[in-house]
């Protein structure tokens, strides 16, 4: 291959990922910043600049706020719970037992279902009529039949519905990044621990763990991100409900610039989510690097 | 300070397959540096791993100090193992990686600095402490591991092959270090290798294994001189000893003791052999000279001899030499077991 080929032939190849990136990610990003600052809505023409307009009013929005808090909260919440659940499940299934595959795939059920189905799956379990959940308490006399829970309609067992239909799905993803973690530390450690006196607490908190401490910063920073920016689980089960005490930002973001027409406001409102984002992914970058270096 | 036993020591890994180890039957000494050596897959580390309790036994019992660990934890044990790859902790300074046995104990902090100095002083890695494993070279990390090993004074050492990830060079003044090291702190230790030098260099006793099967146990000398069957006569030595098959017996001979006539005289009564040389290497110190009998009981058997490279004069490829062999150099085997045998062929 001649010098002068080898010259084009690398930007030629490169072309398409920067094409990809301007156009679906460059544009739409500058785009719901220029609308931020604008007054446009679905269906009107032209554009005028009114400013920090819309953040002032969305500021001013306790919908917003509550949204705000929301989004911190079911990221938070599942996270944790996804974390603790992904462990413990890794733990289990890297050892040899029977029927290994058939739970592991079992496990991976939720995560390549599409999130939509099973969201809707949750919605009928969870239902205020139909709850299969609540036929069982009622035949266990554990639940009041004339008033049974009302799982997504009390903005408490709403918001605790939400978190754990969202742990539920995003469960396995962490999973199998964990176990990939412990399958790739030598075995010779965790036995030179054991022959060194540790009990299963300090191999596990002292050693294993520890070990997989960038792996595990990559599982919480992509579950993060997918939780942070996802409205699935609340535009199916909730819609934000009972009276926006479910509201993430994303959810809010579509009901407002989407369905509710002010693209303006919709377009402020996701704005919001940048900064931890930008944190996020920052910090996903050095944990990768690192991970690399060690 | 503790003994090891094994009695009828067995672990099959899949039913119905051979055991990687079978019936095991070990007695180390108090205080010995005990080596178990065989080729790969001669069961010699999962025998050393059923001993740390690493591998649960499939029958037979292990005794420490005479009691019976079967069901002890590793913990339970208080041994201390070096492991192949060394197992340091990547996470964890030298000084972490070499408190953390007495951290288990529950030492307290105070104690266990003055520990871990006493244990990196001994092994002169001092001013090494602050550093992470993956900033050690192989000979500073094999020592982080023997620290980490001794540092609370084990009754039991257990070393799986710990020399055979450094360079040539290395090993060598590595298995001195080691060898006076052991003798200084004078614990019972079990040492796994399948480097023949090693053990020979190292072992008060060596145990050679074989198809998960104690062949023979004896000092250096006794395996060395005196095998007890086929496999350790041609494992041990290099190049091994010369097998023969005459009739139903393998008579056996070392290619040091094949040597010109007048020098195997010296020794007493010589069988003599007429040797074709075929092939000769000079390695400097010495010459291994390969070739055939010619003619008599031998005729056209292949055998080496090892002599010394200055000495014996117009010893050539292609030439034909009187060589011979003392006769209480030769060992006698049953072709068939392959076991030592009384039985002779006359001369």
């Amino acid at each position: 291959m001649s010098l002068g080929r080898q010259r084009w032939l690398g930007p030629a190849m490169f072309l398409p990922a920067i094409l990809y990136v301007v156009a679906l990610v460059g544009v739409p990003f500058v785009l719901a910043f220029l609308y931020s600052v604008g007054d446009v809505k679905v269906g009107s023409v032209g554009y005028h600049f009114v400013g920090l307009a819309n953040f002032n009013s969305v500021l001013h929005s306790p919908t917003f706020l509550r949204s705000l808090r929301n989004s911190f909260v079911f990221t938070i919440a599942s996270q944790v719970l996804v974390l603790l659940g992904a462990n413990i499940l890794a733990m289990a299934l890297k050892n040899v037992f029977p029927g290994r595959r058939f739970i592991r795939f079992l496990i991976l059920l939720p995560w390549v279902a599409p999130v939509s189905i099973g969201s809707i799956g949750w919605k009928w379990i969870l239902d205020s009529l139909y709850s299969v959940i609540n036929w069982v308490l009622i035949r266990f006399h554990l639940a009041n039949a004339f008033s049974p829970p009302m799982y997504l309609g009390e903005p408490k067992l709403a918001m605790i519905s939400v978190i754990l239909v969202h742990t539920w799905h995003m469960l396995p993803f962490a999973t199998v990044i964990i176990l990939a973690g412990w399958t790739a530390i030598p075995k010779d450690i965790p036995e030179a621990a054991e022959v060194d006196g540790a009990k299963f607490f300090r191999k596990l908190f002292q050693i294993e763990l520890p070990m997989m401490l960038p792996i595990i910063n990559v599982a919480v920073l992509f579950g993060v991100i997918f939780t942070f920016t996802d409205m699935t689980v609340v535009y199916i089960l909730t819609r934000g409900g009972p009276y926006d005490t479910t509201q993430v930002l994303p959810s809010l973001a579509f009901f407002t610039g989407i369905l509710g027409s002010d693209l303006a406001e919709g377009a402020a409102i996701s704005l919001f989510l940048v900064p931890l984002l930008v944190v996020v992914a920052w910090l996903m970058l050095r944990s990768a690097h690192r991970a690399e270096v060690t | 300070m503790a003994i090891v036993q094994t009695r009828a020591l067995t672990k099959v890994f899949k039913k119905g397959e051979l055991g990687a180890v079978n019936n095991v039957d070990l007695e180390s000494r108090e205080g010995e540096f005990l080596v178990l050596l065989g080729p790969s897959g001669s069961g010699k580390t999962t025998l050393l791993r059923m001993i740390a309790g690493l591998e649960e036994p499939t029958s037979g019992e292990i005794l420490i100090g005479g009691r019976v660990v079967n069901d002890m934890t590793p913990r339970e044990r208080r041994i201390a193992m070096v492991f192949q790859s060394y197992a340091l902790y990547p996470h964890l300074t030298v000084l972490g990686n070499i408190v953390f046995p007495l951290k288990a104990q529950g030492m307290e902090k105070g104690e266990r600095q003055k520990k871990a100095e006493w244990a990196a002083g001994l092994l002169g890695i001092g001013r090494l402490l602050h550093r992470k494993p993956r900033e050690l070279s192989g000979g500073e990390r094999q020592r982080v591991a023997l620290a980490r090993a001794i540092v609370r004074e084990p009754s039991l050492f257990l070393l799986d092959e710990p020399l055979s990830n450094l360079d040539a060079k290395l090993r060598a003044s590595a298995r001195t270090e080691l060898e006076q090291f052991q003798k200084r702190v004078a614990t019972t230790t079990i040492y796994v290798t399948h480097d023949q030098v090693e053990a020979m260099a190292m072992g008060d006793r060596v145990v050679v294994m074989n198809k998960g099967s104690v062949r023979q146990i004896g000092t250096p000398a006794e395996v060395y001189d005196d095998p007890a069957d086929t496999f350790v006569a041609t494992f041990l030595g290099s190049p091994p000893m010369n097998l023969i098959d005459v009739g139903d017996v393998t008579v056996g001979f070392r290619p040091e003791h094949l040597l010109p006539l007048a020098e195997a005289r010296e020794k007493g009564t010589a069988v003599p052999v007429r040797f074709q040389i075929q092939n000769v290497e000079y390695l400097g110190a010495e010459r291994i000279l390969y070739g055939e009998v010619q003619g008599g009981r031998f005729d056209a058997k292949k055998v080496v001899s090892r002599m010394a490279a200055h000495g014996g004069a117009l010893i050539e490829k292609g030439t034909v030499n009187d060589f011979a062999v003392a006769e209480r150099d030769l060992k006698f085997f049953d072709q068939a077991a392959g076991t030592r045998t009384t039985r002779r062929i006359p001369a």
